[in-house]
């Protein structure tokens, strides 16, 4: 049966479906439903809820539950992801499986709550120090909040690495029907890494670092391999109206919703437009994006000065037209500012193929 | 697809009324969105909140353009006027929203004024003027079912027997006037 659930909200009952039984965090706005929603219902599961002092204490937190194998999860906003990167980083390098739920609000500095995507970079490049990656997804529907919540502690279990969900804070705040249908976990093997300290199995220890550089580096090197692994296997994407497109749109999340109307409106006018939107923002779906080479023109949609758009560059490539359109400071375009924008910025190239 | 804008004061309930019209389009297994409005708006002392009720997918949740428009009080009145689609139409608390010459109007759009608040104060519970505006709205601009609201309503306030029975007597109560405003 579906039923009308705010998108934070969303995430935190598909956490506790998908066998979430300990949730640390620091409350901060607009994230705060997650928290909420786990303090009432943590404890009917058989779980544990715990407000830390901070978003450096619950991070290290996550950390430690992860140790121990359990399914544990963590939800902030920006400047308290900014707080998690060392975290996060350490996580990494210990290999451990956390989901972290970034509902994102603008930057640099405090930022106020409107619609933005501005931690891409933070996201997508590693927020803190060393060569690593988490998996980031960006849901754009309620419905897709939970698909992916499902998905991330499956991924996160399956690489024994962090996995990041990042939405806006109007994502997070937006009701939308939602269905929960049965979590039904991946097979993963046991873990037998976990420090789980009962029992007559071998001791472990979890550490995230060595100090000789050659065994270092051979850390690094395996971390590498699964780092390729994870971005040869984990990239997802959603398209609109790509089938015949000789223009594309490319934008996630709530950009992708608005880039989607944006398309209609084209489409309307005659030209042949379609949407890419990325799901997982690391790895990003190159594969995909480099299916549609014919694509003579991009524009990438972001709330943010641009940072995707350089991915998108990478991606295609020198010989097409890349451009970008985006607000900022939590405003967000019509669908029609979109229209007008591609039509701006890939003037010459429409002309030259003729408006069709 | 139809899109609304509900707008007013913290207080007035104009989240509720746009969470009753996004469950209603649910109850006709419709595609919906409701989105609060979020930043320092809220702080200001107004909310608002878009609503969409669709057959087909909804792309983008946010309404700037809205077919149907409900202003609780001055401020989004005057904010919210110039966006509404031509042929659209506005919804106004008469009782805070004044009737003068000196506030902006427009002719390609159908205003509708409401004295919610006395009808509210005549029914002796003040709080539920948001379900007499949620009827007016249904009888003028029906978008689902008239069941399928009163299913909205029944379903979001069930355990509160009384509250049940004032929430439907007001929607009725909004609903007739409606019907009176042809």
């Amino acid at each position: 049966m579906k039923t009308l659930m705010k998108g934070n909200e969303a995430i935190a009952e598909a956490a506790l479906q998908a066998g979430c039984r300990l949730f640390f965090g620091y409350p901060i706005t607009p994230s705060t439903e997650i928290p909420e929603y786990m303090a009432k219902k943590m404890k009917r599961v058989g779980g544990t809820f715990l407000q830390a002092e901070s978003e450096v204490a619950a991070i290290n937190m996550v950390y430690g539950a992860a140790a121990a194998g359990e399914r544990v999860m963590t939800a902030t906003s920006t400047p308290g992801f900014s707080l998690m990167q060392e975290g996060v980083s350490y996580i990494f390098a210990a290999e451990l499986p956390v989901v972290i739920v970034d509902v994102m609000r603008h930057g640099p500095g405090l930022g106020g709550l409107g619609a933005t995507q501005a931690d891409y970079f933070q996201l997508t490049k590693g927020g803190g120090h060393g060569d690593y990656h988490p998996i980031v997804l960006a849901p754009a529907t309620v419905m897709e909040m939970v698909e992916l919540t499902y998905l991330a502690f499956d991924l996160a279990d399956e690489y024994r690495n962090p996995v990041i969900l990042a939405l806006e804070g109007i994502s997070g705040q937006m009701m939308e029907p939602v269905e929960f249908m049965p979590y039904r976990p991946k097979a993963l093997p046991p873990k037998t890494w976990a420090a789980t300290g009962i029992g007559d199995k071998p001791k472990v220890n979890i550490v995230s670092y060595v100090l000789a550089n050659e065994a270092g580096e051979l850390h690094n090197l395996h971390w590498a391999k699964k780092i390729e692994r994870m971005r040869a296997a984990e990239q997802r994407y959603d398209t609109y109206r790509m089938d015949d497109a000789e223009f594309a749109l490319v934008a996630f999340g709530i950009s992708g919703r608005i880039a989607e109307s944006a398309v209609d409106i084209l489409r309307a006018e005659g030209i042949r437009i379609g949407l890419f939107r990325p799901i997982s923002l690391w790895p990003f779906p190159t594969d995909g994006m480099r299916k549609y080479s014919r694509i003579r023109g991009w524009l990438s949609v972001e709330l943010s000065a641009g940072q995707m758009v350089d991915d998108v560059r990478l991606t295609v490539g020198s010989g097409t037209p890349v451009h970008f359109f985006g607000r900022q400071g939590g405003m967000t375009p019509d669908p029609e500012d979109v229209a007008e924008a591609f039509k701006m910025a890939l003037h010459n190239e429409l002309n030259a193929g003729g408006v069709r | 697809m139809k899109k609304y804008l509900i707008a007013g004061f913290g207080g007035q309930g104009v989240l509720f009324i746009g969470r009753i019209l996004a469950q209603a389009g649910l109850e006709e297994d419709k595609q919906v969105t409701w989105l609060p409005s979020y930043g320092p708006e809220m702080r200001g002392g107004t909310a608002n909140c878009s609503v969409i009720i669709a057959a087909k997918k909804i792309g983008s949740p946010i309404v700037s353009r809205p077919d149907i428009a409900v202003m609780m009080n001055t401020p989004s009145y005057k904010k919210f006027l110039p966006h509404v689609v031509p042929g659209g139409f506005m919804f106004l608390n008469s009782s805070i929203i004044p009737d003068t010459a000196a506030l902006p109007s427009r002719a390609d759009i159908r205003i509708l004024r409401v004295p919610i608040n006395e009808m509210a104060h005549e029914m002796g519970k003040d709080s539920v003027a948001n379900i007499i505006m949620l009827g007016v709205i249904q009888a003028v601009t029906p978008v689902v079912s008239d069941a399928a609201i009163q299913a909205a309503l029944a379903g979001i306030s069930t355990k509160n027997h009384e509250l049940k029975e004032l929430n439907e007597k007001a929607l009725n109560i909004g609903y007739q006037y409606g019907v009176s405003l042809g």
